[in-house]
């Protein structure tokens, strides 16, 4: 009787334990309060993204700003401080219902004044993209405090998927209105409407946001603080996620090599989805002024001497797969279909080499060549030490040249190169993120990220500047997969990686990542599991 | 020893001194403004790659309102005049006064600074005089080993070993940072947790010094010990310890205060690798990030205000050297 009892009472406690085990996520109530503790690399320059859109500025920014609308994994728009919106057939007027009794932090009320100032003083103004973007409206409405009208000359479809608290953040009227928006005071103390207000910001050190007690979403946030804490030192955020002292790190926090050491912990988790909106594209610019490199058929060759799957499972740990042109798998205007594809065989790309007449020389070389970039990642040399050696196998001599960021930037695009490699943001449409690159209006000495190779072709420009103000989604689809074929059979760029950043994240945090632009979320819906 | 300081010739020196002062740092600022303006890449070329995108106009936007489109010598000029009215200028990366920037930064560097040099040399004189006592015997031999490794070892190196084994394996101190975030503290425990967090930048900072402090006072202990004044002390029989610290220490102090004077400035750099690695709020990771921001305004305003604590610290070892010695006199 006695040893009866005891299983069974053993019985019983494993299905507890298993019951409670399945229960947990299924179940799980999201848990108010808690602080939590974001690190980055480096400070931000100031905490509002209407000008400088840089990235440590935006996971700031964005948690105490918003957007009319909010985009989930697949770039469809969620409501954010817009209700609803409708856009006309022909594309040339949009639509947005904004909520009601939503305020700033200051607690003046949010009306469409706000948005009418903010799309025709910053975003069409000051802001890099939105510069592009707004380009076309020609007059905002705003018929009551609650609607805002958008007028444009021509239909400009990508303008839906940048209404987003990081891409087009509504800021307040009236603390900006008739100041000098770039050096003013509130662009490091800013007065917004989202989930977090600013409180204190210690340069070198942290910066802290605490909940808004009268967000409209009401019982949101759940969290009652959090706290951006500065680390310059890449081992120094990986010992601050180990000691779980910081529970967030977002853009590769850590060196690749780490981030398997790290979530062998059972504290620390990774996650690699919310980084679709920016779509990071690992590439070579390549000289197309240069005497050996305006050869097609070399560029050619060197994609075939490269063994892109090395270098991503090696070089990138596994972060990054090979890419099969201009454009980035998860964009729905990607194809591979009649996209030419150069495989790794070192054997065609001499074959090729020798074709062109580059003979083999002095050191058993063809030609020199010099390799630029900025090494803001460590897998940044690495890959170039890796390029050296492969093209070196194709009797191409690479001389690496490892220069700062403002350096490279100044010599790139004043043209003093002949191959680079960096990583860029290609963003969810291709006429934001990737027409710059190619397209011949966009061959301008000194502006960053433009055209620096100096391609020039008539059909490319012709796809991408019909499909900025092409209606039919369709018919942009095919504009944009003839500009593949034609980029990745030209190669005036090498589109080597599609990288997928990492977020490192403490186990008992939930609702971290929330749509494409993970990093960028309001945070409103994250908490901590006990 | 305030006697030793109210002598007539003090004031003249010191205005004399404070005098020479000034042509002095006019020189580091336009030398600093020149070579700065020789790095390729501007500020403008930074924020652009930050932004990720930018369109020509946009560039050129920028580049006129923060003055960059001005010739050089126009640049330099009303930069040299901001500096004699007290306007170090605007930071356009900070978007606030670089006065503001680098008197916010300067006490975390000055607790740092004060806490690792202080450190080093109390270090550096106990094991100095230590090793100098116990001469070729075996606590001798131990402090070699000790100083030769400390001495070897890269400080960033020290800090992280210090940080995995302190903070991530025992849990006893802070990753890094200057206070608990948030904790409200004020007076005293606000003090006990910013020591509290300065146990470990301190410690990596001043190693490297402490193992220099060591070989020179072990010298300089050895050359004093063999002065006639000294083997007068030993005569008339007083204990080892009051000859070597009441009588010896005095004279030997003199080139290792010598040698502080000279590595301030040094301090001030190397405190940019511990700064980073314990993600401490001081000058030094300004001035770097400066660099590499192409902030110029800031970086000259940083250069301005270290040449000038330099310029200071070394005016006290003068006024120093004479405490310590009343035979040197101050001209």
């Amino acid at each position: 009787m006695h040893r009866f009892s005891l299983r069974h009472l053993a019985v019983l406690a494993t299905l507890l334990t298993l019951l409670a085990g399945a229960a947990r996520p299924a179940f799980a109530q999201p848990r108010a309060g808690g602080t939590l503790t974001i690190v980055q690399g480096a400070e931000p320059a100031s905490l509002v993204s209407g000008v400088n859109t840089s990235t440590f500025i935006g996971t700031v920014s964005t948690k105490i700003h918003e957007g009319l609308l909010d985009y989930d994994f697949d770039f469809k728009p969620r409501p954010a401080l817009a209700e609803s919106w409708t856009v006309a057939p022909d594309g040339k007027t949009y639509t947005f219902k904004l909520r009601r009794g939503v305020t700033w932090h200051d607690g003046k009320p949010f009306t469409s004044a706000d948005v009418k100032f903010s799309l025709e003083e910053i975003w069409k103004k000051l802001h890099p993209r939105g510069r592009v973007t707004f380009a076309k409206v020609t007059a905002v409405d705003t018929p009551d405090a609650s609607t805002v009208v958008i007028r444009l000359s021509d239909p400009t479809p990508m303008m839906l998927s940048a209404f987003s608290s990081y891409e087009s953040q509504v800021l307040p009227k009236h603390v900006y209105e008739g100041k000098d928006f770039t050096t003013h005071p509130a662009l490091n103390a800013p007065i917004g409407t989202g989930p977090f207000v600013f409180k204190e910001w210690k340069k070198g050190d942290f910066i802290r946001l605490e909940k808004n007690p009268s967000y409209w979403d009401k019982g949101k946030p759940y969290l009652d603080a959090i706290v951006i804490r500065i680390i310059p030192d890449a081992a120094a955020r990986s010992a601050a996620l180990e000691k779980g002292e910081v529970q967030l790190g977002v853009f590769n926090p850590v060196p690749l090599s780490d981030v398997k050491r790290l979530t062998a912990l059972p504290t620390v988790k990774a996650e690699t989805r919310g980084y679709e909106y920016f779509a990071p594209m690992y590439m070579m610019e390549v000289n197309l002024r240069d005497e050996h490199l305006k050869d097609k058929r070399v560029r050619q060759a060197m994609m075939h001497a490269l063994d892109r799957k090395f270098i991503a499972d090696n070089i990138w740990f596994g972060f990054a797969k090979p890419a099969t042109g201009p454009i980035v798998s998860s964009s729905p205007f990607y194809t591979t279909q009649g996209v030419p594809q150069y495989p790794y065989d070192v054997a065609k790309a001499n074959a090729i080499l020798d074709e062109a007449g580059l003979k083999r020389g002095a050191g058993n070389m063809r030609f020199k060549v010099s390799l630029t970039f900025p090494p803001v990642q460590p897998e940044i040399p690495r890959t170039a030490e890796y390029i050296k050696q492969a093209l070196g196998r194709a009797g191409i001599d690479v001389e690496l040249r490892n220069i700062d960021i403002a350096t490279f930037i100044r010599q790139v695009y004043n043209w003093e190169f002949e191959l680079t490699q960096n990583y860029l943001y290609l963003l969810p449409d291709p006429t934001l993120g990737v027409q710059r690159l190619y397209i011949s209006a966009n061959i301008k000495k000194g502006t960053p990220f433009a055209n620096a190779a100096g391609y020039e072709n008539k059909d490319v420009d012709a796809a991408f500047t019909a499909a900025q103000t092409e209606n039919d989604q369709a018919k942009r689809k095919e504009l944009f997969a003839r500009a593949q074929r034609q980029i990745q059979e030209d190669l005036p760029a090498f589109n080597l990686l599609e990288l997928s950043f990492v977020t490192l994240y403490s186990s008992k945090l939930v609702n971290h990542t929330m749509g494409a632009d993970g990093p960028y979320g309001s945070f409103r819906d994250t908490y901590f599991q006990p | 020893m305030a006697v030793t300081l109210a002598r007539p010739g003090v004031a003249r020196f010191l205005a004399r001194r404070l005098a020479q002062a000034v042509p002095t740092v006019l020189l580091i600022i336009v030398v600093n403004f020149l070579v700065l303006h020789l790095t390729p890449g501007d500020i403008v070329d930074v924020l652009a790659g930050e932004a990720g995108a930018a369109t020509p106009e946009y560039v050129a936007m920028l580049r006129q309102r923060f003055g960059l489109d001005r010739p050089l010598a126009a640049q330099l000029g009303s930069y040299v005049w901001g500096v004699v009215n007290l306007d170090l200028g605007f930071s356009f990366r900070h978007n606030t006064t670089v006065l503001h920037l680098v008197l916010d930064r300067l006490p975390a560097t000055l607790v740092l600074m004060g806490t690792s040099l202080g450190l080093a040399v109390a270090l550096g004189v106990v094991f100095g005089v230590t090793a100098a006592r116990h001469v070729n015997r075996p606590a001798d031999g131990v402090i070699a080993v000790l100083v030769l490794l400390s001495y070897a070892t890269p400080t960033f190196w020290i800090g992280l070993m210090l940080i995995v084994l302190f903070s991530v394996k025992l849990g006893w101190l802070p990753t890094g940072g200057m206070m608990t975030i948030g904790a409200g503290l004020s007076g005293f425990g606000r003090g006990l947790d910013v020591a509290h967090h300065l146990v470990l930048p301190a410690a990596s900072l001043s190693l490297f010094y402490a193992a220099i402090y060591t070989r020179l006072m072990r010298a300089s202990m050895l050359e004093v010990a063999g002065q006639d004044y000294v083997r007068t002390a030993r005569a008339k029989g007083i204990s080892e310890t009051r000859v070597l610290y009441g009588h010896a220490l005095r004279n030997a102090l003199l080139p290792l205060v010598t040698v502080v004077g000279v590595q301030v400035g040094s301090l001030l750099g190397g405190s940019v690798l511990v700064e980073s690695v314990f993600g401490w709020p001081g000058l030094g990771r300004l001035a770097f990030e400066a660099v590499q921001q192409r902030d110029y305004n800031l970086l000259l305003g940083i250069l301005l205000m270290s040449s000038l604590l330099v310029i200071a610290v070394n005016l006290v070892i003068d006024l120093l050297y004479a405490v310590l010695d009343p035979r040197i006199e101050l001209r």
